[in-house]
Protein backbone atom coordinates (compact mmCIF):
# COMPACT_ATOMS: atom_id res chain seq x y z
CA UNK A 1 0.00 0.00 0.00
CA UNK A 2 1.30 3.32 -1.20
CA UNK A 3 0.53 4.73 2.50
CA UNK A 4 2.57 2.72 4.18
CA UNK A 5 5.90 3.40 2.20
CA UNK A 6 5.15 7.09 2.70
CA UNK A 7 5.35 6.58 6.27
CA UNK A 8 8.70 4.10 6.27
CA UNK A 9 10.25 6.88 4.00
CA UNK A 10 9.43 9.57 6.07
CA UNK A 11 12.21 10.94 8.21
CA UNK A 12 12.44 9.79 11.81
CA UNK A 13 11.27 12.10 14.10
CA UNK A 14 13.94 13.26 16.94
CA UNK A 15 14.16 11.47 20.34
CA UNK A 16 12.13 13.42 23.10
CA UNK A 17 14.39 14.88 25.34
CA UNK A 18 12.11 16.38 28.06
CA UNK A 19 12.47 18.23 31.00
CA UNK A 20 11.76 15.43 33.89
CA UNK A 21 9.56 16.39 36.89
CA UNK A 22 11.73 17.64 39.50
CA UNK A 23 10.52 15.81 43.08
CA UNK A 24 11.64 18.46 46.07
CA UNK A 25 9.93 15.72 48.49
CA UNK A 26 12.18 13.13 47.75
CA UNK A 27 15.81 15.60 48.72
CA UNK A 28 14.15 16.14 52.17
CA UNK A 29 12.76 12.73 52.86
CA UNK A 30 16.26 11.91 52.22
CA UNK A 31 17.67 14.43 54.32
CA UNK A 32 15.67 13.79 57.19
CA UNK A 33 16.11 10.03 56.96
CA UNK A 34 20.01 10.62 56.79
CA UNK A 35 19.97 12.59 60.21
CA UNK A 36 18.27 9.79 61.95
CA UNK A 37 20.62 7.06 60.70
CA UNK A 38 23.39 9.15 61.41
CA UNK A 39 21.71 9.17 64.91
CA UNK A 40 21.44 5.80 65.25
CA UNK A 41 25.08 5.11 63.94
CA UNK A 42 26.17 7.44 66.45
CA UNK A 43 24.34 5.74 69.48
CA UNK A 44 25.68 2.40 68.16
CA UNK A 45 28.88 3.04 68.71
CA UNK A 46 28.92 5.77 71.61
CA UNK A 47 26.93 4.33 74.20
CA UNK A 48 28.64 1.90 76.11
CA UNK A 49 26.01 -0.20 77.20
CA UNK A 50 26.49 -2.27 74.49
CA UNK A 51 29.49 -3.29 75.04
CA UNK A 52 30.07 -4.76 71.69
CA UNK A 53 33.16 -6.51 72.13
CA UNK A 54 31.97 -8.30 74.91
CA UNK A 55 29.17 -9.65 72.86
CA UNK A 56 30.93 -10.59 69.81
CA UNK A 57 33.09 -12.58 72.26
CA UNK A 58 30.14 -14.24 73.64
CA UNK A 59 27.71 -15.07 71.06
CA UNK A 60 29.71 -17.67 69.37
CA UNK A 61 30.54 -19.84 72.10
CA UNK A 62 30.10 -23.27 72.63
CA UNK A 63 26.74 -23.22 74.63
CA UNK A 64 25.76 -20.60 72.89
CA UNK A 65 26.42 -22.93 69.01
CA UNK A 66 24.70 -25.78 71.29
CA UNK A 67 21.84 -23.80 71.88
CA UNK A 68 21.42 -22.68 68.10
CA UNK A 69 21.24 -26.32 66.93
CA UNK A 70 18.51 -27.17 69.45
CA UNK A 71 16.49 -24.05 67.90
CA UNK A 72 17.18 -25.21 64.68
CA UNK A 73 16.34 -28.93 65.76
CA UNK A 74 13.30 -27.24 67.20
CA UNK A 75 12.12 -25.49 64.23
CA UNK A 76 12.31 -27.71 62.00
CA UNK A 77 10.89 -30.84 63.77
CA UNK A 78 8.16 -28.48 64.74
CA UNK A 79 7.19 -27.62 61.14
CA UNK A 80 7.47 -31.35 60.58
CA UNK A 81 4.60 -31.80 62.78
CA UNK A 82 3.01 -29.20 61.93
CA UNK A 83 2.97 -29.31 58.10
CA UNK A 84 2.21 -33.37 58.37
CA UNK A 85 -0.44 -33.53 60.84
CA UNK A 86 -1.51 -30.29 59.03
CA UNK A 87 -2.53 -31.98 56.05
CA UNK A 88 -4.04 -34.41 57.86
CA UNK A 89 -6.38 -32.46 59.67
CA UNK A 90 -7.20 -30.11 56.99
CA UNK A 91 -8.10 -33.20 54.83
CA UNK A 92 -10.13 -34.79 57.11
CA UNK A 93 -11.92 -31.43 57.60
CA UNK A 94 -12.82 -31.74 53.99
CA UNK A 95 -13.76 -35.40 53.88
CA UNK A 96 -17.25 -35.85 53.22
CA UNK A 97 -17.55 -37.67 56.86
CA UNK A 98 -18.90 -35.27 59.18
CA UNK A 99 -17.28 -37.46 62.39
CA UNK A 100 -14.21 -36.95 60.72
CA UNK A 101 -15.23 -32.76 60.05
CA UNK A 102 -16.14 -32.48 63.77
CA UNK A 103 -12.91 -34.18 65.14
CA UNK A 104 -10.58 -31.34 62.83
CA UNK A 105 -12.83 -28.36 63.72
CA UNK A 106 -12.31 -29.44 67.23
CA UNK A 107 -8.88 -29.76 67.08
CA UNK A 108 -8.30 -26.55 65.21
CA UNK A 109 -10.58 -24.55 67.32
CA UNK A 110 -8.58 -25.54 70.74
CA UNK A 111 -4.96 -25.05 69.49
CA UNK A 112 -5.88 -21.76 67.68
CA UNK A 113 -7.44 -20.79 71.02
CA UNK A 114 -4.76 -21.08 73.12
CA UNK A 115 -1.86 -19.23 73.18
CA UNK A 116 1.64 -21.27 72.32
CA UNK A 117 3.43 -20.00 75.75
CA UNK A 118 0.79 -21.22 77.75
CA UNK A 119 0.78 -24.56 75.59
CA UNK A 120 4.12 -24.75 76.15
CA UNK A 121 4.46 -24.14 79.93
CA UNK A 122 1.31 -26.34 79.62
CA UNK A 123 3.16 -29.29 77.50
CA UNK A 124 6.14 -28.61 79.99
CA UNK A 125 4.41 -29.94 83.43
CA UNK A 126 2.16 -32.90 81.63
CA UNK A 127 4.83 -35.30 83.61
CA UNK A 128 2.08 -33.77 86.73
CA UNK A 129 -0.63 -35.65 84.99
CA UNK A 130 0.93 -38.89 84.48
CA UNK A 131 4.00 -40.10 86.23
CA UNK A 132 4.69 -43.19 83.37
CA UNK A 133 3.16 -43.19 80.06
CA UNK A 134 1.98 -46.46 78.66
CA UNK A 135 0.11 -48.06 75.80
CA UNK A 136 -2.39 -50.75 75.83
CA UNK A 137 -5.97 -51.64 76.74
CA UNK A 138 -7.87 -48.69 77.32
CA UNK A 139 -9.68 -48.56 80.66
CA UNK A 140 -7.91 -52.17 81.97
CA UNK A 141 -8.57 -51.45 85.35
CA UNK A 142 -11.69 -50.59 85.33
CA UNK A 143 -12.77 -53.83 83.07
CA UNK A 144 -10.85 -56.20 85.06
CA UNK A 145 -12.75 -54.55 88.00
CA UNK A 146 -15.64 -55.52 85.87
CA UNK A 147 -15.02 -59.52 85.72
CA UNK A 148 -14.05 -59.19 89.58
CA UNK A 149 -9.84 -58.91 88.89
CA UNK A 150 -8.08 -56.89 90.82
CA UNK A 151 -5.35 -54.19 89.38
CA UNK A 152 -5.98 -56.17 86.10
CA UNK A 153 -3.33 -54.29 83.80
CA UNK A 154 -3.21 -55.00 79.87
CA UNK A 155 -0.41 -52.45 79.09
CA UNK A 156 1.73 -53.61 76.10
CA UNK A 157 5.17 -50.74 76.93
CA UNK A 158 5.66 -47.51 78.47
CA UNK A 159 7.93 -44.78 79.41
CA UNK A 160 8.66 -42.07 82.62
CA UNK A 161 6.85 -39.24 81.57
CA UNK A 162 8.94 -37.02 83.70
CA UNK A 163 12.11 -38.69 81.62
CA UNK A 164 10.68 -38.38 78.03
CA UNK A 165 8.41 -35.25 78.43
CA UNK A 166 11.87 -33.46 79.08
CA UNK A 167 11.51 -29.59 77.92
CA UNK A 168 12.55 -30.24 74.36
CA UNK A 169 10.01 -33.38 73.75
CA UNK A 170 7.27 -31.01 75.59
CA UNK A 171 8.53 -28.02 73.55
CA UNK A 172 8.66 -29.81 70.25
CA UNK A 173 4.94 -30.71 70.84
CA UNK A 174 3.43 -27.25 71.79
CA UNK A 175 4.88 -26.04 68.89
CA UNK A 176 4.62 -28.73 66.58
CA UNK A 177 0.65 -29.14 67.44
CA UNK A 178 -0.06 -25.71 67.52
CA UNK A 179 1.28 -24.92 64.13
CA UNK A 180 -0.68 -27.94 62.49
CA UNK A 181 -4.21 -26.06 63.74
CA UNK A 182 -2.53 -23.12 61.61
CA UNK A 183 -1.58 -25.25 58.35
CA UNK A 184 -4.59 -27.21 58.35
CA UNK A 185 -6.14 -23.74 57.62
CA UNK A 186 -3.70 -23.01 55.11
CA UNK A 187 -3.56 -26.04 53.62
CA UNK A 188 -7.38 -26.51 53.47
CA UNK A 189 -7.14 -22.82 51.61
CA UNK A 190 -5.01 -24.32 49.13
CA UNK A 191 -6.64 -27.18 47.91
CA UNK A 192 -9.90 -25.36 48.17
CA UNK A 193 -8.63 -22.52 45.73
CA UNK A 194 -7.60 -24.96 42.80
CA UNK A 195 -10.34 -25.38 39.93
CA UNK A 196 -13.35 -27.86 40.68
CA UNK A 197 -12.65 -28.61 36.89
CA UNK A 198 -9.72 -29.82 37.83
CA UNK A 199 -11.00 -32.94 39.86
CA UNK A 200 -13.92 -32.79 37.23
CA UNK A 201 -11.32 -33.80 35.00
CA UNK A 202 -9.45 -36.67 36.68
CA UNK A 203 -12.54 -38.14 37.87
CA UNK A 204 -13.61 -38.49 34.28
CA UNK A 205 -10.49 -40.32 33.55
CA UNK A 206 -11.27 -42.61 36.76
CA UNK A 207 -8.67 -41.85 39.08
CA UNK A 208 -9.26 -42.26 42.48
CA UNK A 209 -9.99 -39.66 45.10
CA UNK A 210 -6.42 -40.69 47.13
CA UNK A 211 -4.85 -40.14 43.48
CA UNK A 212 -6.56 -36.91 42.64
CA UNK A 213 -5.32 -35.21 45.84
CA UNK A 214 -1.92 -36.59 45.57
CA UNK A 215 -1.04 -35.46 41.94
CA UNK A 216 -3.44 -32.99 40.96
CA UNK A 217 -5.03 -30.92 43.60
CA UNK A 218 -1.98 -30.86 46.60
CA UNK A 219 0.88 -29.81 43.59
CA UNK A 220 -1.84 -27.25 42.84
CA UNK A 221 -2.08 -25.94 45.93
CA UNK A 222 1.16 -26.11 46.68
CA UNK A 223 1.12 -22.49 44.85
CA UNK A 224 -1.46 -20.73 47.47
CA UNK A 225 0.11 -23.30 50.76
CA UNK A 226 4.11 -22.39 49.72
CA UNK A 227 4.39 -18.99 50.78
CA UNK A 228 2.22 -18.65 54.07
CA UNK A 229 4.29 -21.75 55.01
CA UNK A 230 7.29 -19.90 54.65
CA UNK A 231 5.60 -16.89 56.83
CA UNK A 232 4.96 -19.94 59.18
CA UNK A 233 8.23 -21.34 59.30
CA UNK A 234 9.97 -17.72 59.93
CA UNK A 235 7.34 -17.20 62.72
CA UNK A 236 8.09 -20.69 64.06
CA UNK A 237 12.11 -19.92 64.42
CA UNK A 238 11.38 -17.04 66.31
CA UNK A 239 8.24 -18.45 68.66
CA UNK A 240 11.10 -21.24 69.55
CA UNK A 241 12.39 -18.62 72.04
CA UNK A 242 8.99 -19.15 73.61
CA UNK A 243 10.11 -22.80 74.84
CA UNK A 244 12.67 -20.96 77.14
CA UNK A 245 9.88 -20.57 79.76
CA UNK A 246 9.17 -24.31 79.34
CA UNK A 247 12.32 -24.40 80.42
CA UNK A 248 14.13 -25.45 77.22
CA UNK A 249 17.99 -25.05 78.21
CA UNK A 250 19.29 -26.60 74.59
CA UNK A 251 17.68 -23.72 72.83
CA UNK A 252 18.94 -19.89 71.34
CA UNK A 253 17.09 -17.27 73.51
CA UNK A 254 17.45 -19.17 77.08
CA UNK A 255 21.31 -20.14 76.48
CA UNK A 256 22.20 -15.65 75.44
CA UNK A 257 19.75 -14.88 78.22
CA UNK A 258 21.77 -17.63 80.91
CA UNK A 259 25.31 -15.66 79.38
CA UNK A 260 23.58 -12.20 80.11
CA UNK A 261 22.16 -12.91 83.37
CA UNK A 262 25.11 -14.84 85.07
CA UNK A 263 27.62 -11.56 83.64
CA UNK A 264 24.95 -8.71 84.68
CA UNK A 265 25.70 -7.70 81.11
CA UNK A 266 22.16 -8.18 79.76
CA UNK A 267 21.38 -5.84 77.08
CA UNK A 268 24.48 -7.10 74.55
CA UNK A 269 23.18 -10.36 74.93
CA UNK A 270 19.57 -9.69 73.86
CA UNK A 271 21.29 -7.39 71.45
CA UNK A 272 22.98 -10.62 70.08
CA UNK A 273 19.83 -12.69 70.24
CA UNK A 274 18.55 -9.94 67.54
CA UNK A 275 21.33 -10.33 65.63
CA UNK A 276 20.94 -14.34 65.73
CA UNK A 277 17.57 -14.16 64.68
CA UNK A 278 17.70 -11.72 61.80
CA UNK A 279 20.50 -13.69 60.30
CA UNK A 280 18.73 -16.77 60.83
CA UNK A 281 15.08 -15.16 59.06
CA UNK A 282 17.18 -14.15 56.96
CA UNK A 283 18.42 -17.09 55.41
CA UNK A 284 15.22 -18.82 55.36
CA UNK A 285 13.58 -15.81 53.43
CA UNK A 286 16.37 -16.81 50.67
CA UNK A 287 15.15 -20.27 50.49
CA UNK A 288 11.84 -19.21 50.52
CA UNK A 289 12.10 -17.18 47.51
CA UNK A 290 13.51 -20.13 45.08
CA UNK A 291 10.76 -22.45 46.74
CA UNK A 292 8.24 -19.71 45.61
CA UNK A 293 9.60 -19.64 42.22
CA UNK A 294 10.04 -23.79 41.72
CA UNK A 295 5.98 -23.55 42.63
CA UNK A 296 4.73 -21.20 40.22
CA UNK A 297 5.84 -23.66 37.61
CA UNK A 298 3.64 -23.68 34.61
CA UNK A 299 1.07 -21.13 35.95
CA UNK A 300 0.15 -17.51 34.44
CA UNK A 301 1.50 -16.01 31.30
CA UNK A 302 3.15 -13.22 33.52
CA UNK A 303 5.68 -15.73 35.52
CA UNK A 304 6.55 -17.05 32.38
CA UNK A 305 7.20 -13.66 31.23
CA UNK A 306 9.10 -12.89 33.79
CA UNK A 307 11.19 -16.17 33.47
CA UNK A 308 12.02 -15.29 29.60
CA UNK A 309 12.56 -11.65 29.93
CA UNK A 310 14.65 -12.17 32.66
CA UNK A 311 16.86 -14.52 30.03
CA UNK A 312 16.52 -11.38 27.59
CA UNK A 313 17.82 -8.94 30.10
CA UNK A 314 20.74 -11.46 30.97
CA UNK A 315 21.71 -10.98 27.46
CA UNK A 316 21.61 -7.36 27.34
CA UNK A 317 23.59 -7.12 30.19
CA UNK A 318 20.80 -5.51 32.92
CA UNK A 319 20.13 -6.98 35.86
CA UNK A 320 17.51 -9.23 36.56
CA UNK A 321 15.66 -7.55 39.33
CA UNK A 322 14.95 -4.75 36.73
CA UNK A 323 13.19 -6.80 34.31
CA UNK A 324 11.15 -8.58 37.33
CA UNK A 325 9.45 -5.20 37.90
CA UNK B 1 -34.89 -42.30 16.55
CA UNK B 2 -32.49 -43.07 13.60
CA UNK B 3 -29.25 -45.40 14.31
CA UNK B 4 -26.79 -45.75 11.74
CA UNK B 5 -25.67 -49.42 11.27
CA UNK B 6 -23.23 -50.37 14.21
CA UNK B 7 -19.34 -51.00 12.70
CA UNK B 8 -18.26 -54.41 12.25
CA UNK B 9 -16.64 -56.10 14.94
CA UNK B 10 -16.62 -52.82 17.55
CA UNK B 11 -15.54 -55.51 20.38
CA UNK B 12 -16.75 -55.13 23.80
CA UNK B 13 -20.05 -53.61 23.25
CA UNK B 14 -23.28 -55.50 24.33
CA UNK B 15 -25.20 -58.11 22.04
CA UNK B 16 -27.68 -55.15 21.28
CA UNK B 17 -25.09 -52.73 19.51
CA UNK B 18 -26.35 -49.94 21.65
CA UNK B 19 -23.71 -47.99 23.48
CA UNK B 20 -25.75 -46.25 26.07
CA UNK B 21 -29.64 -46.01 26.93
CA UNK B 22 -30.70 -43.59 29.42
CA UNK B 23 -34.76 -44.44 30.50
CA UNK B 24 -36.41 -41.65 31.87
CA UNK B 25 -33.52 -39.83 33.59
CA UNK B 26 -34.50 -37.11 36.10
CA UNK B 27 -32.33 -34.83 37.46
CA UNK B 28 -33.10 -32.07 39.91
CA UNK B 29 -30.63 -29.09 41.71
CA UNK B 30 -32.63 -28.62 44.69
CA UNK B 31 -36.07 -27.51 43.84
CA UNK B 32 -35.15 -26.67 40.41
CA UNK B 33 -35.15 -30.07 38.03
CA UNK B 34 -32.92 -30.06 35.07
CA UNK B 35 -34.30 -32.80 33.35
CA UNK B 36 -37.46 -34.20 33.14
CA UNK B 37 -37.57 -37.90 32.01
CA UNK B 38 -34.80 -37.72 28.82
CA UNK B 39 -35.01 -41.13 27.02
CA UNK B 40 -32.46 -42.00 24.46
CA UNK B 41 -30.21 -44.16 23.00
CA UNK B 42 -26.64 -44.12 21.15
CA UNK B 43 -25.90 -46.99 18.91
CA UNK B 44 -22.04 -48.09 19.02
CA UNK B 45 -20.00 -46.31 16.31
CA UNK B 46 -22.51 -43.43 16.53
CA UNK B 47 -21.83 -39.43 16.03
CA UNK B 48 -24.51 -38.08 18.68
CA UNK B 49 -24.62 -34.40 18.80
CA UNK B 50 -27.06 -32.69 21.14
CA UNK B 51 -28.67 -29.19 20.67
CA UNK B 52 -30.17 -26.81 22.42
CA UNK B 53 -30.82 -23.38 24.17
CA UNK B 54 -28.31 -22.87 27.28
CA UNK B 55 -30.08 -24.30 30.43
CA UNK B 56 -31.98 -26.49 28.45
CA UNK B 57 -29.72 -29.62 30.23
CA UNK B 58 -27.91 -30.93 27.65
CA UNK B 59 -24.51 -30.78 29.34
CA UNK B 60 -26.25 -31.99 32.96
CA UNK B 61 -27.50 -34.89 30.93
CA UNK B 62 -23.74 -35.46 29.80
CA UNK B 63 -22.47 -35.45 33.24
CA UNK B 64 -24.71 -37.67 34.06
CA UNK B 65 -23.94 -40.45 31.51
CA UNK B 66 -20.60 -40.44 33.56
CA UNK B 67 -21.46 -39.99 37.37
CA UNK B 68 -20.31 -36.64 37.55
CA UNK B 69 -23.94 -36.18 38.35
CA UNK B 70 -26.11 -38.55 40.63
CA UNK B 71 -29.30 -38.62 38.79
CA UNK B 72 -32.19 -38.74 40.93
CA UNK B 73 -34.81 -40.85 38.98
CA UNK B 74 -34.26 -43.36 35.64
CA UNK B 75 -31.28 -45.51 34.82
CA UNK B 76 -28.80 -44.84 32.39
CA UNK B 77 -26.60 -47.87 30.71
CA UNK B 78 -23.41 -47.50 28.85
CA UNK B 79 -22.28 -50.83 27.12
CA UNK B 80 -25.02 -52.72 28.73
CA UNK B 81 -23.68 -51.68 32.42
CA UNK B 82 -25.71 -49.76 34.85
CA UNK B 83 -23.84 -46.47 35.67
CA UNK B 84 -23.16 -45.94 39.40
CA UNK B 85 -25.61 -48.43 40.76
CA UNK B 86 -25.93 -51.95 40.95
CA UNK B 87 -29.27 -53.68 41.58
CA UNK B 88 -29.66 -56.57 43.69
CA UNK B 89 -33.01 -58.16 44.30
CA UNK B 90 -35.32 -54.94 43.09
CA UNK B 91 -33.24 -52.59 44.81
CA UNK B 92 -30.31 -50.11 43.75
CA UNK B 93 -27.11 -50.54 45.70
CA UNK B 94 -24.76 -47.43 45.51
CA UNK B 95 -21.71 -48.28 44.43
CA UNK B 96 -17.97 -47.59 46.01
CA UNK B 97 -15.82 -44.99 44.53
CA UNK B 98 -13.18 -47.20 43.42
CA UNK B 99 -15.87 -49.02 41.12
CA UNK B 100 -17.58 -45.96 39.86
CA UNK B 101 -13.94 -44.64 38.51
CA UNK B 102 -13.63 -48.09 37.08
CA UNK B 103 -16.75 -47.66 34.72
CA UNK B 104 -15.77 -44.03 34.01
CA UNK B 105 -12.23 -45.58 32.55
CA UNK B 106 -14.23 -46.68 29.91
CA UNK B 107 -15.85 -43.05 29.19
CA UNK B 108 -14.08 -40.57 28.22
CA UNK B 109 -15.01 -36.52 28.27
CA UNK B 110 -13.92 -33.47 26.92
CA UNK B 111 -14.71 -30.21 28.55
CA UNK B 112 -15.35 -26.91 27.85
CA UNK B 113 -13.20 -25.09 29.78
CA UNK B 114 -10.29 -27.41 28.70
CA UNK B 115 -8.99 -28.75 32.32
CA UNK B 116 -5.61 -29.77 31.48
CA UNK B 117 -3.49 -30.06 34.11
CA UNK B 118 -1.36 -27.06 34.69
CA UNK B 119 1.34 -28.25 36.32
CA UNK B 120 2.19 -31.00 33.74
CA UNK B 121 3.29 -30.95 30.22
CA UNK B 122 1.60 -32.30 27.39
CA UNK B 123 2.78 -35.17 27.39
CA UNK B 124 1.85 -35.63 31.46
CA UNK B 125 -0.93 -34.67 31.16
CA UNK B 126 -1.66 -37.59 28.66
CA UNK B 127 0.25 -40.49 30.18
CA UNK B 128 -0.95 -39.54 33.95
CA UNK B 129 -4.30 -41.76 33.46
CA UNK B 130 -3.00 -45.10 32.24
CA UNK B 131 0.16 -44.93 34.51
CA UNK B 132 -1.54 -43.96 38.01
CA UNK B 133 -4.88 -46.67 37.12
CA UNK B 134 -1.63 -48.97 36.79
CA UNK B 135 -2.87 -49.89 33.08
CA UNK B 136 1.08 -49.13 31.89
CA UNK B 137 4.56 -48.54 32.60
CA UNK B 138 6.04 -45.03 32.09
CA UNK B 139 7.53 -45.48 29.43
CA UNK B 140 4.81 -47.15 27.59
CA UNK B 141 2.63 -44.57 28.59
CA UNK B 142 5.15 -41.95 27.40
CA UNK B 143 4.86 -43.71 23.73
CA UNK B 144 1.74 -43.85 23.71
CA UNK B 145 0.50 -40.53 24.81
CA UNK B 146 3.51 -39.08 22.58
CA UNK B 147 2.00 -40.95 19.64
CA UNK B 148 -1.59 -39.31 20.42
CA UNK B 149 -0.52 -36.08 20.68
CA UNK B 150 1.08 -36.64 17.21
CA UNK B 151 -2.55 -37.89 15.97
CA UNK B 152 -3.99 -34.78 17.10
CA UNK B 153 -1.77 -32.66 15.74
CA UNK B 154 0.78 -31.35 18.28
CA UNK B 155 4.33 -33.88 17.69
CA UNK B 156 6.19 -30.80 18.23
CA UNK B 157 4.02 -29.47 21.34
CA UNK B 158 5.18 -32.51 24.04
CA UNK B 159 6.94 -30.52 26.32
CA UNK B 160 4.82 -27.57 26.05
CA UNK B 161 3.10 -26.58 29.70
CA UNK B 162 -0.75 -26.00 29.12
CA UNK B 163 -0.20 -22.26 29.71
CA UNK B 164 2.31 -21.97 26.57
CA UNK B 165 -0.68 -23.44 24.35
CA UNK B 166 -3.56 -21.79 22.18
CA UNK B 167 -6.91 -22.75 23.72
CA UNK B 168 -6.96 -24.99 20.35
CA UNK B 169 -4.11 -26.52 20.83
CA UNK B 170 -5.54 -27.04 24.66
CA UNK B 171 -8.31 -28.75 23.65
CA UNK B 172 -6.57 -30.86 21.52
CA UNK B 173 -4.44 -32.31 24.51
CA UNK B 174 -7.20 -32.68 26.38
CA UNK B 175 -8.73 -34.62 23.79
CA UNK B 176 -5.86 -37.10 23.44
CA UNK B 177 -5.57 -37.12 27.15
CA UNK B 178 -9.04 -38.62 27.58
CA UNK B 179 -8.09 -40.97 24.51
CA UNK B 180 -4.99 -42.21 26.38
CA UNK B 181 -7.63 -44.28 28.44
CA UNK B 182 -9.08 -46.12 25.43
CA UNK B 183 -12.51 -45.27 26.12
CA UNK B 184 -15.41 -46.93 24.50
CA UNK B 185 -17.62 -43.68 24.48
CA UNK B 186 -16.19 -40.21 24.46
CA UNK B 187 -18.94 -37.06 26.07
CA UNK B 188 -18.09 -33.86 24.38
CA UNK B 189 -19.22 -30.86 26.60
CA UNK B 190 -19.37 -28.12 24.18
CA UNK B 191 -15.77 -28.77 23.75
CA UNK B 192 -15.28 -25.49 20.89
CA UNK B 193 -17.49 -22.72 23.16
CA UNK B 194 -14.07 -21.49 24.81
CA UNK B 195 -12.37 -21.33 21.57
CA UNK B 196 -11.47 -18.07 19.40
CA UNK B 197 -13.30 -18.50 16.18
CA UNK B 198 -10.28 -19.45 13.80
CA UNK B 199 -9.25 -22.08 16.27
CA UNK B 200 -12.53 -24.07 16.30
CA UNK B 201 -11.47 -25.72 12.92
CA UNK B 202 -8.80 -27.46 14.51
CA UNK B 203 -10.83 -29.07 17.13
CA UNK B 204 -13.43 -30.17 15.23
CA UNK B 205 -10.82 -31.88 12.75
CA UNK B 206 -9.77 -34.31 15.30
CA UNK B 207 -13.25 -34.57 16.22
CA UNK B 208 -14.06 -36.07 12.84
CA UNK B 209 -11.03 -37.76 12.75
CA UNK B 210 -12.50 -39.67 15.75
CA UNK B 211 -15.65 -40.03 14.34
CA UNK B 212 -14.00 -41.71 10.91
CA UNK B 213 -12.31 -44.34 12.88
CA UNK B 214 -15.96 -45.47 14.24
CA UNK B 215 -15.57 -43.53 18.23
CA UNK B 216 -19.00 -43.38 19.53
CA UNK B 217 -19.35 -40.07 21.02
CA UNK B 218 -22.19 -37.98 22.24
CA UNK B 219 -21.66 -33.93 21.62
CA UNK B 220 -23.36 -31.69 23.37
CA UNK B 221 -22.31 -28.54 20.84
CA UNK B 222 -23.56 -25.57 19.27
CA UNK B 223 -21.47 -25.67 15.78
CA UNK B 224 -24.51 -26.85 13.66
CA UNK B 225 -22.45 -27.34 10.62
CA UNK B 226 -20.60 -30.07 12.77
CA UNK B 227 -23.53 -31.78 13.71
CA UNK B 228 -24.77 -32.00 9.90
CA UNK B 229 -21.99 -32.91 8.51
CA UNK B 230 -20.47 -35.59 10.86
CA UNK B 231 -23.74 -36.49 13.04
CA UNK B 232 -25.41 -39.47 12.64
CA UNK B 233 -28.25 -38.60 15.03
CA UNK B 234 -29.29 -35.47 16.43
CA UNK B 235 -30.82 -34.39 19.58
CA UNK B 236 -33.18 -31.48 20.05
CA UNK B 237 -32.84 -30.73 24.26
CA UNK B 238 -35.21 -27.92 25.77
CA UNK B 239 -36.25 -27.20 29.12
CA UNK B 240 -35.46 -30.64 30.55
CA UNK B 241 -36.80 -32.81 27.68
CA UNK B 242 -36.12 -34.25 24.49
CA UNK B 243 -37.98 -32.27 21.92
CA UNK B 244 -37.38 -33.69 18.48
CA UNK B 245 -34.65 -35.89 17.38
CA UNK B 246 -33.77 -37.88 14.36
CA UNK B 247 -31.08 -37.58 11.40
CA UNK B 248 -29.42 -34.05 11.09
CA UNK B 249 -29.67 -33.01 7.85
CA UNK B 250 -33.66 -33.98 8.31
CA UNK B 251 -33.81 -32.24 11.52
CA UNK B 252 -32.12 -29.14 10.77
CA UNK B 253 -33.74 -29.08 6.77
CA UNK B 254 -37.20 -29.69 8.41
CA UNK B 255 -37.67 -29.72 11.98
CA UNK B 256 -41.39 -30.50 13.07
CA UNK B 257 -41.54 -28.45 16.17
CA UNK B 258 -41.69 -24.48 16.64
CA UNK B 259 -39.02 -24.57 19.92
CA UNK B 260 -36.67 -26.88 17.13
CA UNK B 261 -37.34 -23.96 14.53
CA UNK B 262 -36.99 -21.06 16.72
CA UNK B 263 -33.66 -22.21 18.08
CA UNK B 264 -31.99 -22.94 14.33
CA UNK B 265 -33.73 -20.13 13.28
CA UNK B 266 -31.24 -18.40 16.07
CA UNK B 267 -28.19 -20.12 15.35
CA UNK B 268 -27.79 -21.02 11.58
Amino acid sequence: MSSETDTTERARPEPIQAVPVRHPGRWVAVAVIGVLVAMFVHLLVTNKAFNWAFMVDEMFRPPIMEGLRGTLALTVLAMVIGVSLGVVVAIMRLSENPILRGVSWAYTWFFRAVPRLVLAILFGNLGILWARIEFGLPFDRQIGALFGVDDFEARLFGFSALEILTGFVAGMLALGLSEAAYMAEIVRAGIQSVDEGQTEAAQALGLSRTQILRRIVLPQAMRVIIPPTGNETIAMLKDTSLVAFVPVSTELFFQLKAVGNRTFQVFPMYVAACLWYLLLTSVLLVGQYYLERHFSKGFGKSAQAKIRLRGITAEAGGSASEAGR
Amino acid sequence: MTQVTTPAGAAGTADDGVMVRAEQVHKSFGSVEVLKGIDLEVRSGEVCCLLGPSGSGKSTFLRCINHLEKINAGRIRVDGELIGYRERGGKLHEMREKEIATQRRAIGMVFQRFNLFPHMTALQNVAEAPVLSGRERKAAARDRAAALLQRVGLGDKLGSYPGQLSGGQQQRVAIARALAMQPKLMLFDEPTSALDPELVGEVLDVMKDLARDGMTMIVVTHEIGFAREVGDSLIFMDDGVVVESGAPREVIANPRHDRTKAFLAKVL
